[in-house]
């Protein structure tokens, strides 16, 4: 009894000196629209995910040292034997999948219910930049995991800076910190993804929600309630008098459930498959190396690898200079009028258009098929139909000289060119030898580099593979 | 876009109507800022120069000897390593580059740069197949260095070499950059 009145006497003092429960409360009891349920919770969530990086990445920073000889080293220790390492590694990379996943939800909503008009343009605008900025955090965090991977990473970044005209090599070099991959890189790395992006992110965090509780949480768009910027307000204030509920807790229960259930996830991927396989040691001059974006960042390495090379320059520059300026620009081009996205059938359009092509482009960087495949084996004698004479020959030689590493011959090899598993019902012999010695776009000439001999044998083996039935 | 409603300190009609002193404290919160900006001004120059400092310092390129003539078959391709211009002292494995040497004749060599001209990823080179090949996005270039399929924008680069004595040597450089 004694002890909760002094408490309850401490707790007064405090709050009288501080003025915390004034400062806190009007913002808790904010009034929000009724009506605003599960479809709010992906901004609060996305901040979950944000605390959750904040405190695994600290946490993460007692053990990892940024240098290029002993990240490596730190990063194995903590995976391996540091105790809750582990975890705590699996926590930051599936907290920074989930950052990158719910950030993407809260921008497909907020677009579709055209929560970015009238009189919340700003709220937007720091939204986007938000959005680039965890963009950013997930490929430096990618780095900062100094194995093979990251380090030719880091050099096909400095390439794509390296496109930017007029420009474009110093900022290749600013990346790389110098002429190449060295002892500047890392460190610069590190700077950025620990101390300037979580700087800005902290910024404009506090901003975007100090403008949600100035301009309010936007109600559900109804149909026939067009946005009008000269009567907005006051409509707003006054649906909020007749039928706002307390922000704190007859809305924020559904954040508070729904972040506490991103966090379990989180924690429970963490658990159960673990961080991200620490790759190889970042050796420059280990050349058996293909380096590939984290998931987030696939679909962009397909596009890299579909764009047919002449508009390349372009797209690398122009592209994501278009999409900043097509999101910065919406809140300008369209504040007003209708905001129920089925008064807004192109807005739905856009989505769904956007996570199409996103999704397409993201299964097509998972196959990887215009990767080549190195580790194409010779293929076994029952695909080859003979154990010895020109067929068997060739088909050796198909493996030797690459062309195996390409072309598919009965689910064994690479997808980068086309299927030849029926190739002898496809093209005549006369054709195979034209196309073999003089290449193609995607295919090298080997009229140089192949013996005529080989060359038989290998055509010898392309004509044999028929279909089944027809052999 | 001022409002006629507000009633905050920082607002220049909040306390008193009386048009000089206004003119005065306006003064004053001019000179104020210009008084901050002078050290936030100073201090952005250290700040900024050591950040874009690897843009503006010149590596003198080295020659870097990377195995003696006898060590090269003439026709074979190999993967050879060496050391940057001037590594920073904690660099360790990153200080290494590596390059494809040829010995094309018996005392001539030509070194490929490993970035594909694509987006840098390393290429391997084919021996049985006489190309250079790139596992990110399929580019293919002849033994010669020339492009021989996929998205690369131009051939390989290359590095000078040289013959001193019995020793092979490499004359470093940047990564080919576009």
């Amino acid at each position: 009894m004694v002890v909760t009145r002094v408490l309850k006497a401490a707790w007064r003092w405090f709050d009288d000196r501080t003025g915390l429960s004034s400062a806190v409360a009007p913002l808790a009891r904010h009034l929000v629209p009724r009506d605003s349920r599960w479809w709010y919770v992906f901004g609060s969530a996305t901040l979950i995910a944000f605390v959750v990086q904040v405190v695994t990445g600290v946490t993460l920073a007692f053990s990892y040292i940024a240098s290029p000889s002993q990240a490596y080293p730190t990063l194995v220790f903590i995976s391996e034997d540091a105790p809750f390492g582990r975890v705590l590694r699996g926590m930051h990379y599936f907290g920074a999948s989930a950052m990158v996943l719910l950030i993407g939800l809260h921008l497909a909503q907020t677009y579709l219910f055209a929560a970015y008009k009238f009189p919340r343009e700003m709220n937007w605008l720091t939204g986007v930049l938000l959005l680039a900025f965890t963009l950013l955090m997930g490929f430096t965090g990618q780095l900062l995991r100094w194995d093979e991977n990251a380090t030719w990473s880091v050099v096909v970044a400095a390439e794509q800076a390296g496109r930017v005209p007029f420009i474009g090599e110093k900022l290749a070099r600013f990346i790389l910190g110098g002429d190449t991959i060295g002892g500047a890189t890392l460190g610069r790395f590190f700077a950025i993804h620990v101390f300037v992006i979580p700087a800005c992110l902290f910024a404009f965090i506090g901003a975007h929600v100090a403008l949600v509780f100035r301009n309010g949480i936007s109600e559900p768009p109804k149909q026939g309630e067009p946005v009008d910027p000269a009567t907005y307000r006051g409509a707003y204030e006054a649906r909020l008098a007749k039928s706002g509920v307390p922000f704190w807790p007859d809305a924020a229960w559904r954040d508070a459930v729904f972040c506490a259930g991103v966090v379990l996830v989180i924690l429970a991927l963490a658990l159960i498959v673990g961080p991200p396989i620490l790759g190889k040691p970042p050796n420059p001059t280990d050349l058996n190396a293909a380096p590939r974006p984290d998931w987030y960042l696939l679909w962009y390495f397909a596009v890299l690898a579909l764009l047919p090379p002449s508009i390349e320059p372009y797209v690398i520059v122009l592209g994501p200079l278009a999409v900043g300026a097509l999101l910065f620009g919406l809140p300008f081009v369209s504040n007003r009028g209708e905001r129920s996205p089925m008064k807004r059938p192109w807005a739905i359009a856009g989505v769904i258009v956007a996570v199409t092509m996103i999704g397409t482009l993201w299964l097509q960087g998972v196959r990887s098929p215009w990767s080549p495949n190195f580790d194409a084996q010779p293929l076994p004698k029952a695909v080859i139909g003979a154990d010895s004479g020109p067929v068997f020959q060739g088909a050796a030689l198909f493996h030797q000289k690459g062309c195996l590493n390409c072309h598919l011959i009965a689910g064994d090899g690479g997808r980068r060119g086309p299927d030849l598993t029926n190739i002898g019902n496809l093209l005549p012999r006369d054709q195979m030898v034209l196309r073999i010695l003089n290449g193609g776009t995607n295919m090298p000439a080997f009229g140089s580099t192949l013996a005529p001999a080989d060359l038989d044998r290998i055509v010898d083996f392309l004509v044999s593979r028929r279909r089944p039935a027809l052999r | 876009m001022k409002d006629p409603d507000d009633k905050s300190p920082l607002s220049p009609n909040a306390s008193t109507p009386d048009p000089p002193r206004i003119a005065r404290r306006d003064l004053l919160g001019r000179v104020s800022l210009a008084v901050i900006a002078v050290p936030a001004l100073v201090l952005a120059v250290p700040v900024a120069g050591f950040v874009v400092a690897p843009l503006f310092r010149t590596v003198p390129r080295q020659w870097r000897t990377v195995g003696k003539l006898k060590d090269f078959q003439i026709g074979d391709t190999v993967a050879v390593k060496f050391t940057d211009a001037s590594p920073l002292p904690w660099s360790g494995v990153t200080a290494n580059t590596a390059a494809w040497l040829r010995r094309s004749a018996d005392r001539e060599f030509l070194a490929f740069s490993v970035n594909c001209a694509h987006l840098g990823c390393p290429v391997r080179w084919l021996k049985e197949a006489k190309l250079f090949m790139c596992p990110c996005h399929g580019g293919v270039y002849y033994e010669n260095g020339e492009v021989a399929a996929g998205p690369p924008p131009h051939g390989l680069g290359k590095y000078p070499v040289r013959i001193v004595g019995e020793d092979v040597q490499i004359q470093t450089g940047p990564i080919p950059i576009g």
